[in-house]
């Protein structure tokens, strides 16, 4: 594994729609490389939508590049090959597995098909360098489905690294953390985020505020704002969305009193 | 003692020797033991009645093991090996038909129900090396156009089984649709000879019944290598989270696919040993009865283990023959009694039992 040259994910024009009706449209993103990029919004404004179609789990139209590679409308397995990698809402390990093997698996990726029919002996360097990274090292023979919700998330985080992606798509990493766990969690991004190209879709307004780079924020399919965490949060639209909305409400109505302060 | 308590000890028992007899030497010992049993005491200690049943038994293990890999480690529930159980059969019954005909020959069934010639897609198998290419090449290459075909549109789960199901249940019906080139419903039989071999010689029959036992510990050997390969890691990864694997950068269909390539290799080269062995081949024999059949043999020994497969098939045959002969009516309903309180108390099949047991235990403690 070389430490390969960071690279930007431009989307242009994406647009996703579900039997007529358009989960996201016009959507224009760009994200530099080795940027920590968090992608917010209320329920239902197409966040999770826009990873799908980057990752070729739904149809997009319009264009998404990548290192050179035209993203949408690609098979699934040919993306990942191409450096992309994503997580889900809810940790899909391989439950039955250790730590270990689970990474090994996604490992195999740059293995030839022939390794396959052998048996695993050592471990290789990349799944080392990966445990140590995410913090799994002395789990590493437990079986995946003992690990506590934290650690599934890691380790999936581990399987990006190991498989080499340079287009991570995380869906939500620490819903359901501990403050502790989000800590670890948010330091793990930045560490990654250095080399490579992150965007977190995230829920979690204090997270977003102390680990973002940058922020883009959707809204009912479209994008809505961009820029640094104080620019976006201080945007009277901005506001207006997340004004009642349950997940954050204490926080966008703070936000909206100083800001209307300074209206004033 | 209570039996339970019995199976508790002996499991306590066989959890201890696991930990001291390391992989490699309990892969030494099994195959020893199995090869003992097979090679030695089952020729001794049977009468020439059970001993043609246990070699007919082995045939239809054969398919369990490759279900075993299939369903077990892949998940795929093929409801339809009798598919490729009966072209590994028909295979070889036109094979020994053409061959005890002689040479330019006619089969005597022909004369009877066709026009007295043999029809062209027959002809090839007089040769030997085409009928024994085709037993092996025909199941894997349909198996891996049909599979890819299936698994690529991501058909899974109860639809996957129905769709083998149907594919079996149409060849049935083709089979005996085709009365003057496949025998009809009453099939192919009345061999005489196997690849020069006399099959009324008694000796050549205990051959045969060695062929069927060697070729058996092969293919669980060849799964015993696959679970432990990465490729086996990768199956049951495929399993337990197909869209997970598509996101490592695996092709799962392809994964699915070369597992089911196996699995109907052995059920064909099953149904070819199956016909010198029983002497008939016949559309009841591949149809949707004897498929299900296979696999309940599977689910009742442990379909995610090594040996639950081939032993549960194993059992479930010589249980059934038996209840058969003595008590005919009551067969059916004691095999789906027990399949009923296998999955029910065992989900996982017999082989799950010690573990169940064990936890049972340490949960009492």
């Amino acid at each position: 594994m070389t430490t390969t040259r960071p690279l930007a994910l431009e989307v242009t024009g994406l647009r996703v729609e579900f039997d007529g009706f358009v989960a996201v449209r016009d959507v224009d993103l760009t994200v530099p490389a080795g940027e920590l990029r968090f992608l917010i919004g209320p329920n239902g404004a197409g966040k999770t939508t826009v990873i799908d179609a980057l990752t070729g789990l739904v149809r997009g139209t319009g264009t998404a590049r990548f290192d050179g590679h035209e993203l949408l409308g690609r098979p699934v397995h040919r993306l990942v090959r191409a450096g992309i990698g994503r997580t889900f809402q809810t940790a899909s390990v391989f439950e039955g597995h250790t730590v270990l093997q689970n990474l090994d698996i996604a490992a195999g990726l740059h293995r030839r098909p022939t390794t396959l029919l052998r048996r695993r002996r050592g471990v290789p360097e990349e799944v080392l360098r990966a445990l140590d990274t995410v913090g799994l090292d002395d789990l590493a023979d437990r079986p995946a489905g003992e690990l506590a919700h934290g650690q599934k998330q890691w380790l999936e985080i581990g399987m990006l690294l190991v498989q080499d992606a340079r287009l991570l798509l995380l869906d939500e990493p620490v819903a359901g953390m501990s403050g502790e766990e989000r800590a670890a969690t948010g330091e793990l991004l930045r560490r990654i985020s250095r080399d490579r190209t992150v965007v977190v879709v995230e829920h979690d307004m204090e997270f977003l505020r102390n680990y973002a780079d940058t922020v883009t924020v959707m809204h009912r399919g479209s994008i809505l704002a961009e820029g640094g965490v104080d620019e976006v949060q201080s945007d009277p639209r901005v506001i207006e969305v997340y004004l009642g909305a349950p997940l954050d409400a204490p926080t966008a109505t703070a936000t909206a009193r100083a800001t209307g302060r300074e209206t004033r | 003692m209570s039996t339970a308590e019995r199976t508790a000890v002996t499991a306590t028992r066989t959890r201890g020797l696991r930990r001291i007899l390391r992989p490699r030497a309990r892969l030494w010992l099994g195959t020893l033991a199995a090869a003992l049993i097979l090679f030695v005491v089952a020729p001794a200690a049977l009468s020439g009645y059970q001993f043609g049943l246990l070699a007919q038994f082995l045939c239809y293990a054969m398919v369990a093991v490759g279900i075993g890999l299939a369903w077990g480690q892949g998940g795929m529930l093929t409801l339809g090996q009798g598919l490729f159980f009966g072209i590994g059969g028909y295979a070889m019954a036109m094979h020994l038909q053409l061959d005890d005909a002689g040479p330019g020959g006619v089969p005597a069934f022909m004369s009877l129900y066709g026009s007295g010639t043999v029809p062209a897609w027959w002809e090839p198998f007089r040769d030997p090396w085409i009928t024994i290419g085709t037993i092996i090449l025909l199941p894997a290459a349909l198996a891996a156009l049909l599979g890819y075909a299936i698994f690529a549109r991501r058909v899974r789960g109860a639809y996957f089984a129905i769709l083998s199901q149907a594919l079996v249940a149409a060849f049935a019906i083709l089979l005996i649709g085709q009365q003057a080139s496949t025998g009809g419903s009453t099939g192919l039989s009345n061999f005489r000879g196997f690849f020069g071999y006399s099959l009324a010689d008694p000796l050549n029959q205990r051959l045969l019944f060695f062929l069927a036992a060697g070729t058996l510990i092969g293919m669980v050997l060849l799964v015993r290598l696959l679970m432990r390969s990465r490729y086996g890691e990768l199956l049951v990864a495929t399993r337990d989270q197909e869209m997970r694997v598509r996101f490592l950068g695996y092709n799962p269909a392809l994964v699915k696919t070369v597992a089911f390539v196996v699995s109907s290799v052995f059920a064909a080269v099953g149904g070819a040993l199956f016909v010198p062995i029983a002497g008939i081949i016949s559309p009841s024999d591949v149809a949707v009865v004897p498929s299900i059949m296979f696999v309940a043999g599977v689910a009742i020994g442990g379909r995610a283990t090594l040996l639950g497969p081939v032993l549960g098939s194993l059992a479930l045959s010589w249980v059934g023959a038996q209840l058969q002969d003595n008590y005919p009516s009551v067969w059916s309903y004691f095999q789906g009694a027990l399949f009923v309180l296998v999955l029910g108390f065992l989900p996982q099949g017999f082989a799950t039992l010690g573990g169940v047991l064990r936890r049972r235990k340490g949960d009492s403690r």
